[in-house]
C-alpha cells in the first residue's frame, strides 16, 4: 500500500514506484493506450501534426476554481488548439517534492483526467520523479501534446490583414486575479475563479465556419497586451482596440485598482483572441457564444493599416494611448 | 453619468480649455506634481486630447524617482546583512543604486519581501524574532502616516525587531524650489489629490500667493484631471491665482488631523536630498529621537566604507524631474535606458516620467503618428 | 504618487476594518480614521483607511456645464446639440 506521503523511494524505480504507478497514477489516467505500459506510446495520426510542450510551477498549487493539474492539461490542450489543431494525446511528467501528500496528488491527477476527458484526449505516457525536500515546491508538472492540424486552416500572424476584426472570447484577468488576491491578503467572492478551461471544441467550431481565421492565441502570461503586441509586430499591422469593449469583471478591476495592475496585462488560462476576416466576424462570434467558454465573446477592435507594429487603445474619454509590451513580473505598488 | 455622457463632457471641457487658452495668447504650461497623475494622464490619453497651446509637464512626484542613489545604496547594504529582512513596496525593487538594485540583491540571496501595507511588516517581524525587519519608508505626505502608525503599532505590541529606513518627502518645499528655478516655467499646478487628503488644501496657499501661480487639487479620473485643467486655464485667463479643490469628496480644507498628528509624533521635518535637486531644506522627514529605537540608521549604523562612492552618468533624471527637459532630450532615453535595463529611476518606476513616456507611446503620444 | 481606492466599510473590530472594494474584501487599519463607521465609504492607501468619501453631488456636473460659457443646462441637452449637429 502507498503511504500518505510521497517518499524518495516512490521515485527510485523499484517496488514502491510500481505501487505508486499502479495504485495512484494508472487509475487516474486510465486509458487503453497507457495500459500497454511500454516505454512510450504508439499512436495513429492523420496528416499534419501539431506538437507542443509546457511546464507548470504555479503557486499556490490549489486555487479558486482549479489546481496545477487543471492548468497542465488545459495549457497544453489550448496551445495545440491555438495552432489550429485538434488535440489528441498528451504526456505528463511529474516532479514531486518528498513528503508531498498522496491525497493532494490524487486530487491533482483526478483533475487532469477530468480535463483530458472534457478535451477528448488521452494521457498516453508519463514520468514521475521524486526529489528531496526543498528541491521542488510541492509538485511541478510538464505536459507535451500532439494534435491533428485541421485541414484547410493556416494559422499565421503573416495572414493578419488590415480590416480584420479582433475577437476576445470573454472576461479577462480572472485567473491572475484569483491567484494574486490570495498572495496579497485580498478575499474574492466565490464567483471569481480561474477561467482555466480546454478551448479546443470552441476553436474547432470557429475554424469550421471560418477556416481563414488568421490567428488564434491564448492570452496567458503577459495577458491580452502581450498577444496583441506580438501579432502587431509579426504582421506589420496596427491594432486598435476599444477600452469600453473589454469585458472585465468588477472584482478583477477592483484587484487591479488596489494593487496597481492593468487588466490587459493579467494572465488568462481559458481565453482566446482571434483575428478574423471582417465578413466572417459575426458568424465566428455566433459559434463562440454558443460554446460555454465563449458566451461573453465580443469584438474588441480591429487591424489597421496605419500604426504598423503598434497597439492602440481608445480610452473611455476618447483619447488613444499606446498599449506596450508587458515588462517582467507584476508586483503591487503604492505609487 | 454613462460613458457616452462622460465622453461628451470631456469633449466639452477640452473645447473650453482650448478657447480660454487661446485668449491668453500664449502657450500654457501646467505641471502635475504627482506620479499617479502622470500615469493617469498617459493612460487616459489626455495629452492627445489637449490643444497645442496647453502643455503638460511632470514634476518630482514619484517617490521612487526622487529617492537619491545613496538611499538605495543604504537599503541594499542593509539587505545584504544576513540577519536583516527588508520589507518594501514593490515600486522600490528595481530602482538602481550606485552599483546594483534590491532586485539584484534578492537574486544574490538577500531576504526582501514585497508588502502592500507597512503594517504587514509587523507580522513578518513577529514571525522572525531572530531577524531585524527593516521597512523602506519612502513616500510623500500620504504614506508617511502609514509608516508612523506602523511604528506606533509595533511599539504598542512590544515588537522590538521592526525598524524604518526613512526617506519620506514633503511636497510644498520642492514646489518652491521649482518656482525659484529660472529654468523651470510653470503656469499652474495640478496639485496631488492623495497628499492633500492628509495635509488639506491650506499648505499650498502661501506658495500660490507668494508666486502668483494657480493650483487645483484633483483626483485621478480622466474627467477630474480635465476639470482641474479647465480651472487652471480659467484662472490664468482671468489673471488669478488661487487654490481650488476639485476633489472635495475626499479632500477637506483641514486634511486628516489624526494622520497629521501621528506623523508628527514619530517624525520631524529635516533637510533631505532629492535626486537632481540636491539637499532641499526641511523637505523631508526624519524620525524623532524618542523613536530612535525604531530607526535602523541609529540602531545599526552602516560602517564607513560599506557604501559605494557616488558615480557620474549621462542620465538627466534630475532635469526631467524639474520639467526642464523631456525624456527625449536625454541621450540615454530609449537607447541605453529602457524599462528592462533602466539606468535612471525615472525609467524604473511605473510612475516615472521616462517610464510613462516609454510605456504609453515611447514619446510618440499619438497612435499611428 | 499614491494609489488609493474607495472602499465600503463592512465591519470594524478593534481598529481593524473589513472593507470591500468592487466586491473584493480586505482588512485595513482604521487607526488613521477613527471616526469611520460601518457603511461609510473610505479611501484606502497602503492598507490604511485615510478619509471618508463624501457622495458626489450630481448637481455639481450640471453646475460645471452651466458655468462653461454658452453651455446647455443639462448633459441631455448637450447630446441633443451634438446629435443635431
Amino acid at each position: 500500500m502507498v503511504s500518505d506521503k510521497v517518499t524518495l523511494a516512490h521515485g527510485a524505480g523499484g517496488k514502491m514506484s510500481q505501487e505508486l504507478m499502479e495504485e495512484v497514477i494508472l487509475p487516474a489516467y486510465g486509458n487503453p493506450l497507457l495500459a500497454e505500459m511500454h516505454d512510450g506510446a504508439q499512436v495513429q495520426m492523420g496528416g499534419q501534426v501539431a506538437f507542443t510542450t509546457d511546464s507548470y510551477v504555479v503557486q499556490p498549487l490549489f486555487f479558486a476554481g482549479g489546481n496545477i493539474g487543471k492548468l497542465a492539461v488545459c495549457g497544453t490542450v489550448n496551445d495545440l488548439a491555438m495552432t489550429g489543431a485538434i488535440p489528441r494525446y498528451i504526456s505528463a511528467g511529474l516532479i514531486i517534492e518528498e513528503g508531498f501528500p498522496v491525497k493532494e496528488l490524487k486530487e491533482i491527477l483526478a483533475t487532469m483526467r477530468q480535463m483530458a476527458d472534457e478535451a477528448g484526449i488521452y494521457i498516453v505516457t508519463g514520468d514521475t520523479k521524486v526529489v528531496e525536500k526543498g528541491k521542488a515546491d510541492g509538485i511541478f508538472i510538464n505536459t507535451a501534446g500532439i494534435g491533428d492540424v485541421i485541414r484547410g486552416t493556416h494559422i499565421s500572424p503573416k495572414n493578419v490583414k488590415p480590416g480584420m476584426k479582433v475577437i476576445l472570447s470573454g472576461y479577462i484577468g480572472d485567473h491572475a486575479a484569483a491567484i494574486l488576491a490570495g498572495r496579497h491578503g485580498l478575499t474574492l467572492p466565490d464567483t471569481v475563479k480561474t477561467d482555466c478551461a480546454p478551448l479546443c471544441h470552441m476553436t474547432r467550431a470557429m475554424l469550421e465556419v471560418a477556416p481563414d481565421i488568421a490567428v488564434l492565441r491564448d492570452p496567458t502570461r503577459g495577458g491580452v497586451a502581450a498577444v496583441l503586441n506580438e501579432i502587431a509586430v509579426a504582421s506589420d499591422c496596427g491594432i486598435l482596440i476599444d477600452e469600453d469593449a473589454l469585458p472585465i469583471h468588477e472584482e478583477v478591476q477592483g484587484v487591479c485598482d488596489i494593487l496597481g495592475f492593468d487588466p490587459l496585462y493579467l494572465a488568462n488560462e481559458g481565453k482566446c483572441v482571434a483575428f478574423v476576416p471582417a465578413e466572417k466576424a459575426e458568424e465566428v462570434l455566433a459559434v463562440m457564444q454558443a460554446n460555454k467558454y465563449g458566451r461573453d465573446a465580443r469584438i474588441i477592435g480591429e487591424v489597421t493599416e496605419t500604426a504598423k507594429g503598434q497597439v492602440g487603445l481608445r480610452t473611455a474619454i476618447g483619447g488613444i494611448r499606446v498599449v506596450d509590451m508587458p515588462l517582467g513580473n507584476l508586483v503591487p505598488r503604492i505609487c | 453619468m454613462d460613458k457616452q455622457e462622460e465622453r461628451e463632457l470631456a469633449a466639452r471641457l477640452v473645447s473650453e480649455i482650448k478657447a480660454l487658452a487661446e485668449k491668453t495668447g500664449r502657450k500654457l504650461r501646467f505641471m502635475e506634481v504627482c506620479g499617479t497623475h502622470t500615469v493617469a494622464i498617459f493612460r487616459a490619453g489626455i495629452r492627445q486630447l489637449l490643444p497645442d497651446n496647453v502643455e503638460l509637464v511632470s514634476g518630482p512626484g514619484c517617490p521612487v524617482c526622487v529617492t537619491p542613489d545613496d538611499y538605495m545604496d543604504k537599503a541594499i547594504a542593509y539587505a545584504l546583512h544576513p540577519d536583516v529582512i527588508i520589507t518594501t513596496f514593490g515600486d522600490m525593487l528595481k530602482v538602481p543604486g550606485t552599483r546594483s538594485s534590491l532586485s539584484e540583491a534578492k537574486t544574490n540571496g538577500a531576504d526582501i519581501r514585497i508588502v502592500y501595507s507597512p503594517l504587514d511588516s509587523i507580522q513578518i517581524a513577529k514571525d522572525n524574532p531572530d531577524k531585524k525587519v527593516v521597512f523602506l519608508a519612502v513616500g510623500f505626505e500620504t504614506t508617511a502616516p502609514t509608516a508612523a502608525a506602523t511604528v506606533l503599532a509595533a511599539e504598542q505590541q512590544g515588537v522590538n525587531n521592526l525598524f524604518m529606513l526613512s526617506a519620506q518627502k514633503l511636497v510644498p518645499p520642492v514646489m518652491e524650489v521649482l518656482l525659484n528655478d529660472e529654468q523651470v516655467h510653470v503656469d499652474g499646478f495640478i496639485l496631488p489629490g492623495h497628499v492633500s487628503v492628509v495635509t488639506g488644501t491650506g499648505i499650498y496657499e502661501p506658495i500660490v500667493q507668494k508666486y502668483h501661480v494657480p493650483g487645483v487639487v484633483t483626483g485621478f479620473e480622466p474627467l477630474q484631471i480635465l476639470r482641474a485643467l479647465y480651472r487652471l486655464v480659467k484662472q490664468v485667463a482671468a489673471g488669478e491665482a488661487r487654490v481650488e479643490n476639485e476633489y472635495e469628496e475626499v479632500v477637506r480644507p483641514e486634511g486628516n488631523p489624526v494622520s497629521q498628528r501621528i506623523t508628527d509624533t514619530v517624525y520631524e521635518a529635516a533637510d533631505t536630498g532629492w535626486r537632481g535637486m540636491g539637499i532641499v531644506p526641511l523637505s523631508g522627514l526624519k524620525m524623532r529621537s524618542e523613536y530612535a529605537a525604531f530607526d535602523i540608521e541609529q540602531v545599526m549604523p552602516l560602517p564607513e566604507g560599506e557604501l559605494p562612492p557616488a558615480k557620474k552618468t549621462a542620465c538627466r533624471c534630475g532635469e526631467v524631474l524639474r520639467g526642464i527637459v523631456t525624456p527625449q532630450d536625454c541621450p540615454l532615453f530609449g537607447k541605453a535606458c529602457v524599462p528592462t535595463h533602466a539606468i535612471g529611476p525615472c525609467m524604473v518606476s511605473v510612475e516615472g516620467v521616462c517610464a510613462a513616456w516609454f510605456k504609453y507611446g515611447q514619446g510618440r503620444f499619438e497612435y499611428g503618428k | 504618487m499614491c494609489l488609493a481606492v474607495p472602499a465600503k466599510v463592512l465591519e470594524i473590530d478593534n481598529a481593524i476594518g473589513k472593507v470591500e472594494i468592487s466586491g473584493v474584501s480586505r482588512e485595513v487599519s482604521m487607526m488613521l480614521l477613527p471616526e469611520a463607521k460601518p457603511g461609510d465609504f473610505v479611501l484606502v492607501h497602503a492598507g490604511f483607511a485615510m478619509q471618508i468619501v463624501d457622495e458626489k453631488d450630481a448637481e455639481e456636473t450640471n453646475a460645471l456645464l452651466a458655468e462653461m460659457k454658452g453651455a446647455p443646462r443639462t448633459v441631455g441637452a448637450i447630446e441633443e446639440s451634438v446629435s443635431n449637429g
